[in-house]
């Protein structure tokens, strides 16, 4: 059996950067697994610019992006595995196997799991009708064609209007398939707004909200597809189908964080992110697991990801190098009023970074609101916000003095409150 | 005078910025709801000359994966987008490829280059 120090699950974005700052935090034993043929994960099929706006100041495509984080993982002469599935893990080992080692064994003194989200799959979103070819995840269309090098379809039907169906609605027309609406289902886009201007505007592709899938027709392969509106209760009005001919139907409705091998170590989870409860430090309820990415929490820019691995890394070497007094007290975060959920879940004010940005995304479409900061119930922040929706990732930052300021609290609590004095239309009543 | 007022949405950044643009007999009067200058200049483009970064593959022979992803260097006008598609089918490149090798030269008459995007490393 090999012993390594840190074994992080994962070479995407997350498994990158937490490697990378784990290392310049001295840990030299790092060992990456990736079931890909290379490192660089997701962003290797994201071949759109926009990526790294924030952290380098550029527009980057998804591959440029990665090879920016794999050149310092070899500079750094960073140990890594591809081809490599792992198979279990548990505290301080993991099993995994590819077709060079067969199936093997690895002791590490801290865990990272990074091992991103999956797209939710048509088994998951009860649609009726047949079950020909030619119904993909956005996600695996965009492998087919971006690294792959096939076209799924020709004349096609987007369900969901996430960004990877987005981004499918652009690519899969310049690459001259014909794609005719993008249905939501809910009242506002999953997407970013950049996203519905250059990929749908742009090429004059109908965005359908409040609009789902009621019949898919076709016995071998997709022939026809059948939208409908959907009420307030988000089910199909009767007598509201529109029948579109086609040859295939992405799916892009959400993704869910890909948590087996977390479950199966025991790793508590969030049932409002699928992902797992951590703290200020990234450290999941397994003893030297810790967790950051989309396997955490779905982000919507990879630089948030950098930014989470980068902590996550660097905590992870401070409890190699130094344990973690679990005695400690702690203070939970609490999402309240339009808030789903935080990452992290509690903070402990001794021991965290002088810093703690806390995660988190909102339940509905909220104008000219506030977030606000409660420490019991004394208000301590109000950060103003001229427009925030579910699709995108919002956060806030707090500092150490701070929490140690108000020593005794018993929680911090996160809501959303409406500026009074822009009367507009109350609790999520806007659809943008 | 003929005033004319567009709403956009800034591309800009994940932010998305409502932006609303004045025209004065097409000359932009005043740009408002951009928080920063980025999203002041893509406005002004935007209802003048608006253009974009088209990102696409070409394939790869003897590489490690059989496409690789390309982009125009710079922006192009929006549309000549389909333009430099059809400039770009049935190129092959032959590996290794890295960031930054040039694909193909003044992509459909825009006199910007098509460069490689990622790396892909020959097969042993």
């Amino acid at each position: 059996m090999q012993n390594y120090d840190l074994i992080i699950i994962g070479g995407g974005p997350a498994g990158l950067a937490a490697a990378i700052a784990a290392k310049d935090a001295g840990i030299d034993s790092i060992l990456i697994l990736e079931r890909d043929r290379e490192l660089g994960g997701i962003l290797n099929q994201c071949i759109h610019n926009g990526f790294g706006l924030h952290t380098f100041r550029e527009e980057l495509t998804g591959p440029e992006y990665a090879a920016r984080f794999i050149t310092q993982v070899l500079e750094r002469q960073i140990e890594y595995r591809q081809n490599t599935m792992v198979l279990s893990v548990a505290s301080k080992k993991v099993v995994a196997m590819n077709r060079k080692d067969g199936l093997f064994e690895l002791h590490a003194k801290a865990i990272i799991l990074a091992m991103g989200c999956r797209e939710r799959p048509r088994g998951a979103l009860d649609i009726p009708g047949y079950r020909p070819a030619g119904i993909f995840s956005a996600g695996t269309a965009q492998r087919l064609v971006n690294m792959e090098g096939y076209m799924p379809g020709r004349e096609v039907v987007i369900l969901g209007s996430g960004d990877i169906g987005l981004i499918m609605a652009r690519r899969m027309t310049l690459e001259g398939a014909k794609v005719k609406v993008v249905a939501e289902l809910m009242p506002y886009s999953g997407g970013l707004k950049r996203n519905i201007v250059q990929c749908l505007e742009d090429f004059d592709i109908p965005l359908k909200l409040s609009h789902t899938v009621i019949d898919i027709e076709g016995k071998e392969r997709v022939e026809a597809v059948t939208i409908a509106k959907v009420g307030s209760d988000l089910r199909p009005i009767a007598g509201t189908g529109e029948r579109y001919t086609c040859d295939t139907l992405l799916l892009s409705c959400g993704l869910i964080p890909e948590n087996e091998l977390s479950k199966q170590a025991g790793v508590v989870l969030n049932p409002v992110t699928s992902g797992p409860i951590v703290g200020d430090n990234f450290e999941t309820s397994v003893d030297g697991i810790f967790a950051c990415g989309n396997v955490l929490h779905v982000h919507d820019l990879v630089d948030y990801v950098s930014k989470e691995a980068e902590a996550a890394g660097k905590a992870a070497a401070h409890y190699i190098q130094h344990g973690t007094s679990k005695a400690v007290r702690t203070i939970p975060i609490v999402p309240t009023n339009g808030i789903r959920y935080t990452v992290p879940a509690f903070v402990r004010p001794t021991e965290m970074e002088d810093t703690l940005t806390v995660r988190f995304r909102v339940d509905a479409v909220y104008k000219n609101c506030s977030v606000v900061t409660y420490f019991d119930d004394t208000m301590i922040h109000r950060k103003k916000r001229t427009i925030m929706a579910p699709g995108e990732m919002e956060q806030i930052a707090f500092k150490k003095e701070l929490l140690q300021q108000h020593g005794k609290i018993q929680e911090i609590k996160l809501c959303i409150e409406q500026d009074s004095d822009l009367s507009d239309t109350g609790k999520g009543g806007s659809h943008a | 005078m003929r005033k004319k007022k567009i709403d956009l949405t800034c591309i800009c950044c994940p932010l998305g910025c409502p932006i609303s643009v004045t025209l004065e007999q097409e000359t932009v009067t005043s740009v408002t709801g951009n928080t920063c200058p980025r999203g002041d200049a893509y406005a002004r483009k935007e209802v003048t000359n608006p253009t974009r970064i088209v990102t696409t593959t070409v394939r790869v022979e003897g590489g490690i994966a059989p496409m690789v992803n390309v982009k125009t260097a710079s922006d192009i006008p929006k549309n000549k987008i389909f333009d430099c598609m059809a400039a770009l089918r049935g190129i092959t490149v032959t590996a290794p490829v890295h960031i930054g090798d040039m694909i193909l030269q003044n992509a459909a008459g825009t006199g910007v280059h098509i460069v490689a995007a990622k790396e892909v490393a020959a097969k042993e």
